[in-house]
C-alpha cells in the first residue's frame, strides 16, 4: 500500500506491506534509526514519536495509520544548524541519559508532556513519563532534565 | 627527576558534561540494529516451549519452502561448524560438572527458550514467519524448577552428569574456631532468605551482525556486548577461526548490567553462518524472547547464621547457599555466587567465618552476572541478619552496626575470609547518613504514628555495605580458577597535529568513559579535553582489553590511562630538556607548556614537542621517535567501596502496599573523577536494587514456564515508582591504584535491597516479627501481616 506523510518537515511517500509498523517504516524505509525498539508490548516507550504534535508509541501504530500525518522523530528536534532543542540540551546538562537507548523516546515523550501541561512539578513529570522505561538513570536526572526544560520553555 | 608527571590541573573532580551525549540525544548514535548492512541474511531461532524435553524429531520442510528462506538448520547440520562448545570460563572446582552446551540443543532441550533450530532468510519478517513453520516433536519430561528439590536428584536434567549438583565450593579456614564460636555465643541468629531471579533488562535488546571481509577471509562481528575483547577470543575458539581473522566492534551499546557480559549462541551462529553462506548474517533479539534467551541474575537460597556475644559483637558468621545455574553454564555462571563468598560478614569484624556454596542445575534460563554479581546477595544476607541480631540483642540497628564495624585503624584489614580490605572509615560515614536523613526525628515520627493508631506505618531501614570490585588482580583470579586475568590496557598517543588519542581496553555502554578518560588525560597534560579523543570497543583499534564489568573500568582502566599519560609526559620532558638545552630537573610544566625555571622566555609547548617527536630530526640520543606510551595495569588488589543507605517507607497495613518515601545514600568510592557520572551510577543502581526489593522477579511455574516474560508483566520500576534520591558522600582513597578510586557502578544495586526490606520489617515490627521475601508485593506484605497476627 502507498503511504504518504510528513516526517521532520519533509514529505515522504512509500509502498509498504499493510502490516508494517510505523517504527519499522521510520527505521527501515526512511533510515531514521534514532527511534528505537526496546520491547514488543508497547511498554518501554523507546519508540515514542510525535504524530501531529502528540506523543505516540510508533511500535503500536501501523505506518498506514499515519498516512497524511505530520510525524516528528528525534532527528527533527535539533535546529538545522545542529543546535540542540532545549529538551535535548537539558538532558545533557542534567546528565539525564547514560546508555542513551531510551533517550530519543524519553525526549519525545517529554516534549508532549511539557507542551500539554502549564505547570509541571516533580510528581507530574514522574507520572507523565510512566510509559517510558529507563534502566540506567533511576529517572532522577531525567526528572531534573524535564523540569529544567519545562522552565526554559516557559511551561 | 622532577614531579612534573604527578601534577594535576584541576580537571579531575569537575562535574564535566558528557561528550557522548549530543550523538545519543540527536539520534545519530548507531546501535547494532541500526547498522545498514546490504545483502545481510537474518536468522531466527526456533526455541523449545518445554523446560525439559526430549527432541524426537524436527521437520523443517515447510519452513524451508517458506518465501524468502535460504536455509534451516538443526544441531546435527551444524556440528562440524564448532571447534568447541559455548565457553564457560569459570571452572570453580576441579570436579565441577558441566554439560556440553552448543548453540543448538541436540537430543534434549533444557529450558523454555533453549534453541533447537535456526532459520536463515532474507528479512526478519520472513524469518519470523518460517520459524513458526518448523515442526518439532518433543517428549516432555518433568521440569526441575525448585533448587532444593533439584538437589535431591529425583529428576536428573543432564543424564550424562548423573546429578543436578554442579559443584560444592567451601571456604572454612578455621572449622574448630567457628564451631566453638557458635557453642559459646550468647546470641545466635539463623535466617533463610531467597534471592529471586531477576531479568537484567538492558533497554537495548541484544543484537549481532557478522560481515565477512571482501578479501582475506576476515570477519567483522558487531555486537551489543560489554566484552568485545573477550568475545573475540571466545568466538575464535568456538567457531575455529584464527583470532587474528576476527574483528569485534561494539557500536553504541544500550546498557548491559552483566547481561551482555557473555558469549551467546546467536553470536556464534551468526559467525558460523556468515562463514558458511559467505554473506553477512545478523540477528536482533525480541524483548520477550530475550527474557528467556538472555541470562538472568541472582537465584539463590541463602542460609546465614550469626554468633554473637552478650553485647551483640560477632563471634562467627556462617553462610550456606544454594545457587541456581539454570540449564547450562554461560560465561561465568558458576563463579558469580563466589564473588560474594568473601563478603557474608559485611563491614563487620568477625574472628571466625565459613562459607559454602552448592551450585545446582535447573530447567530454567542460565544465570550469570547481573549488576553486583554475588555481592548484592551477600550484602542482603548479612544486612538483614544484622537487623535480626539487633532485635535479638535489643539495640538499635545503627548501634549493632557501630559495635561491629571493622575499626578504622585496622585498615588495611585482613579479613577472616582471606581478603585484604584496602581502606575504610565506616563510623563517620554512618553518622553522616543518620544525621542527613534525620534518623532521630524519623524514629519519633514512627512512634507518633503508632501511638495515634495509624494503619500506615513508617519504617526506617539501614543497610551498610562494603563490596569488592575493580575486577581484578590476575593472581587472585587465578586462585579462584578463573580462566583470564584482570588487567587493563591503555595507550596515550600525542599526534603530530598535537591532538591526543587515548586507546582503552574498556568497553563503555553508558558509563561515559569517553568523557572521563579524557578528563584524566587533560588533568595531567594541562590541555583541553576537546583535544583528546578516546577510542574503544573495536578490537582492531584497541587490540588489548578486558572490557567493562565488575565496577572495574575506572580503577583498572582509568588507572592504566593515568599511568600511560605519565609515561608520555616523562618522555616529553626528556625531549623538552634536550631542545631547551636545560636539565630535566630545571623544567616546569603548566597548561601544556614546558618552561625553564627562572627563564620564563625559554618555553616549549607540548604540541611542538609532539611534532619534534614525530619528525625525529633532533631527539636526544637513544630516544625513540613519536610521543606515545602503552601500559597494561594489573591492580594489586580489589577496591572496597562502602556506604550507608537508609530507606524510609510507608507500609499500609490494610492493603500491604509499600511506598518508598525517601532514600538516602552516603557512598564512599574514594575521590570522584566526575561527580555527575558517579551520582548517575548510584541513581541507576538504586533503581535496580529497589526494583529487586519491591517489584521484580522472574516467576516460573512448576512446569518451568516463565510467566512474566514481557515488559507488560515484568515490573521494571518507572519514574512514578521511585523517589528523588538523596545522596551524600565521604572520601576514603584506595591505596591500591594511582587515582585512589573505588568502583561505584554496582554499589546502588548492592546496598539498596536490604535497606528497603529492613525498612518494611521495621515498619511492622510492633505488629510482630514479619517474615517476608523479595519482591515485597502488596500481596506478600499483606499475607505476612496476617501470618504474624494468626
Amino acid at each position: 500500500m502507498k503511504v504518504s506523510m510528513t516526517v521532520n518537515g519533509k514529505s515522504v511517500s512509500r509502498d509498504v506491506e499493510p502490516r508494517t509498523l510505523l517504527v519499522h517504516f521510520i527505521r527501515e524505509d526512511l533510515a531514521l534509526t534514532g527511534t528505537n525498539v526496546g520491547c514488543d508490548t508497547s511498554s518501554c516507550g523507546a519508540c515514542t514519536v510525535l504524530i501531529n504534535g502528540e506523543s505516540v508509541k510508533s511500535c503500536t501504530t501501523l505506518a498506514v495509520q499515519a498516512d497524511g500525518a505530520d510525524v516528528m522523530t528525534i532527528e527533527g528536534m535539533a535546529s538545522e544548524d545542529g543546535t540542540l532543542h532545549p529538551i535535548q540540551k537539558a538532558f545533557q546538562e542534567n546528565h539525564g541519559l547514560q546508555c542513551g537507548f531510551c533517550t530519543p523516546g524519553m525526549v519525545m515523550a517529554s516534549y508532549s508532556l511539557i507542551k500539554e501541561n502549564d505547570h509541571l512539578d516533580e510528581k507530574a513529570v514522574r507520572e507523565g513519563l510512566e510509559g517510558n522505561l529507563c534502566r540506567c538513570t533511576g529517572y532522577h536526572n531525567i526528572v531534573k532534565s524535564v523540569l529544567a526544560a519545562a522552565s526554559e520553555m516557559g511551561a | 627527576m622532577t614531579t612534573i608527571a604527578n601534577a594535576s590541573s584541576g580537571v579531575i573532580g569537575q562535574p564535566m558534561l558528557r561528550r557522548e551525549d549530543p550523538k545519543l540525544l540527536s539520534g545519530e548514535a548507531r546501535f547494532t540494529d541500526d547498522l545498514k548492512i546490504p545483502g545481510a541474511l537474518w536468522i531466527g531461532l526456533v526455541r523449545s516451549p518445554f523446560a525439559n524435553a526430549k527432541i524426537i524429531s524436527i521437520d523443517t520442510q515447510d519452513a524451508k519452502a517458506s518465501p524468502g528462506i535460504v536455509a534451516v538448520y538443526v544441531a546435527s547440520d551444524l556440528q562440524s561448524e564448532w571447534a568447541g562448545p559455548i565457553p564457560s570460563a569459570w571452572q570453580v572446582t576441579p570436579d565441577m560438572k558441566s554439560p556440553a552446551h552448543y548453540p543448538l540443543a541436540s537430543g534434549k532441550a533444557n529450558y523454555v527458550g533453549d534453541p533447537v533450530a535456526v532459520v536463515v532468510g532474507n528479512s526478519p519478517t520472513e524469518v519470523a514467519d518460517a520459524v513458526a513453520l518448523v515442526d518439532v516433536s518433543y517428549e516432555e519430561l518433568p521440569a526441575v524448577v525448585d533448587l532444593e528439590e533439584a538437589l535431591t536428584d529425583a529428576n536428573v536434567i543432564h543424564e550424562e552428569l548423573g546429578t543436578n549438583k554442579c559443584y560444592v565450593w567451601e571456604l572454612n579456614p578455621n572449622p574448630q574456631g567457628i564451631e566453638d564460636a557458635f557453642k559459646s555465643a550468647a546470641h545466635v541468629v539463623k535466617e533463610r532468605y531467597i534471592q529471586q531471579r531477576l531479568i537484567p533488562a538492558a533497554m537495548e535488546p541484544r543484537s549481532v551482525a557478522v560481515v565477512p571481509s571482501p578479501m582475506g577471509g576476515d570477519y567483522t562481528l558487531y555486537s551489543a556486548t560489554q566484552i568485545p575483547h573477550i568475545l573475540k577470543v571466545m568466538t575464535a575458539l568456538t567457531v575455529g577461526i584464527s583470532e587474528s581473522k576476527i574483528r569485534v566492534i561494539a557500536p553504541s551499546v544500550g546498557g548491559g548490567f552483566g547481561s551482555k557480559l557473555d558469549v551467546y549462541p546467536e553470536e556464534l551462529l551468526c559467525l558460523a553462518l556468515a562463514r558458511k553462506h559467505k554473506v553477512p548474517v545478523r540477528w536482533t533479539e525480541e524483548r520477550t524472547e530475550g527474557a528467556q534467551a538472555t541470562i538472568q541474575g541472582r537465584g539463590q537460597v541463602q542460609h546465614i547464621e550469626l554468633a554473637a556475644d552478650k553485647d551483640g559483637k560477632l563471634l562467627g558468621v556462617r553462610a550456606d547457599i544454594i545457587a541456581d545455574m539454570g540449564g547450562y553454564q554461560q560465561l561465568i555462571t558458576a563463579g558469580v555466587p563466589l564473588l560474594g563468598a568473601f563478603l557474608y560478614h559485611g563491614a563487620y569484624h568477625t574472628p571466625t567465618y565459613a562459607f559454602k556454596c552448592t551450585g545446582v542445575y535447573t530447567n530454567k534460563t542460565p544465570t550469570d552476572a547481573y549488576r553486583g554479581a554475588g555481592r548484592p546477595e551477600a550484602t542482603y544476607a548479612i544486612e538483614r541478619a544484622m537487623d535480626s541480631l539487633a532485635k535479638t540483642v535489643g539495640v538499635d540497628p545503627a548501634e549493632i552496626r557501630r559495635r561491629n564495624f571493622i575499626p578504622t585503624e585496622s585498615f588495611p584489614y585482613n579479613s577472616p575470609a582471606g581478603l585484604v580490605f584496602d581502606s575504610g572509615n565506616y563510623g563517620p560515614n554512618l553518622d553522616q547518613a543518620l544525621t542527613a536523613v534525620g534518623y532521630d526525628t524519623l524514629r519519633a515520627d514512627q512512634e507518633k504514628r503508632r501511638a495515634e493508631g495509624s494503619t500506615k506505618h513508617l519504617g526506617i531501614g539501614l543497610s551498610f555495605f562494603v563490596e569488592m570490585c575493580g575486577l581484578a588482580p590476575s593472581r587472585v583470579l587465578a586462585s579462584l580458577n578463573y580462566a583470564a586475568g584482570g588487567w587493563e590496557s591503555a595507550t596515550v598517543r600525542i599526534l603530530p597535529t598535537s591532538k591526543v588519542q587515548v586507546v582503552t581496553g574498556t568497553a563503555p555502554h553508558g558509563q561515559g568513559h569517553e568523557t572521563v578518560w579524557a578528563m584524566i588525560v587533560a588533568d595531567k597534560l594541562g590541555i583541553s579535553v576537546d583535544d583528546i579523543e578516546v577510542l574503544h570497543s573495536d578490537t582492531s583499534i584497541a587490540p588489548h582489553g578486558m572490557d567493562t564489568y565488575g565496577s572495574r573500568s575506572l580503577s583498572v582502566g582509568g588507572s592504566a590511562v593515568h599511568i600511560a599519560t605519565e609515561r608520555v609526559l616523562e618522555k616529553a620532558q626528556k625531549i623538552a630538556a634536550h631542545l631547551l638545552e636545560a636539565s630535566e630537573d630545571d623544567l616546569e610544566y603548566q597548561g601544556g607548556i614546558f618552561s625553564v625555571k627562572g627563564s620564563p622566555d625559554k618555553t616549549m609547548p607540548l604540541a611542538a614537542i609532539a611534532f619534534e617527536a614525530f619528525t625525529a630530526h633532533n631527539l636526544p640520543d637513544g630516544l625513540e621517535p613519536n610521543l606515545e606510551a602503552t601500559t597494561t595495569w594489573d591492580p594489586p588488589n580489589f577496591t572496597f567501596p562502602f556506604g550507608s543507605h537508609i530507606a524510609v517507607v510507608e507500609v499500609d497495613e490494610e492493603t500491604g502496599k509499600v511506598e518508598l518515601l525517601r532514600y538516602m545514600a552516603v557512598d564512599d568510592c574514594g575521590p570522584r573523577v566526575n561527580p555527575l557520572i558517579v551520582e548517575g551510577q548510584i541513581h541507576g543502581g538504586l533503581a535496580q536494587g529497589i526494583g529487586q526489593a519491591l517489584y521484580e522477579e522472574a516467576v516460573y511455574d512448576s512446569a518451568g514456564n516463565l510467566l512474566n516474560a514481557t515488559f507488560a508483566d515484568y515490573l521494571l520500576p518507572s519514574a512514578a515508582e521511585l523517589p528523588t534520591f538523596e545522596l551524600g558522600n565521604t572520601v576514603t582513597p584506595s591505596p591500591t591504584n594511582p587515582l585512589g578510586v573505588k568502583g561505584i557502578g554496582e554499589a546502588g544495586a548492592i546496598a539498596s535491597p536490604p535497606a528497603v526490606m529492613n525498612a518494611i520489617v521495621d515498619a511492622l515490627s510492633h505488629i510482630g516479627p514479619i517474615q517476608i521475601e523479595m519482591p515485597a508485593s502488596p500481596e506478600r506484605v499483606w499475607k505476612a501481616i496476617q501470618a504474624v497476627r494468626a
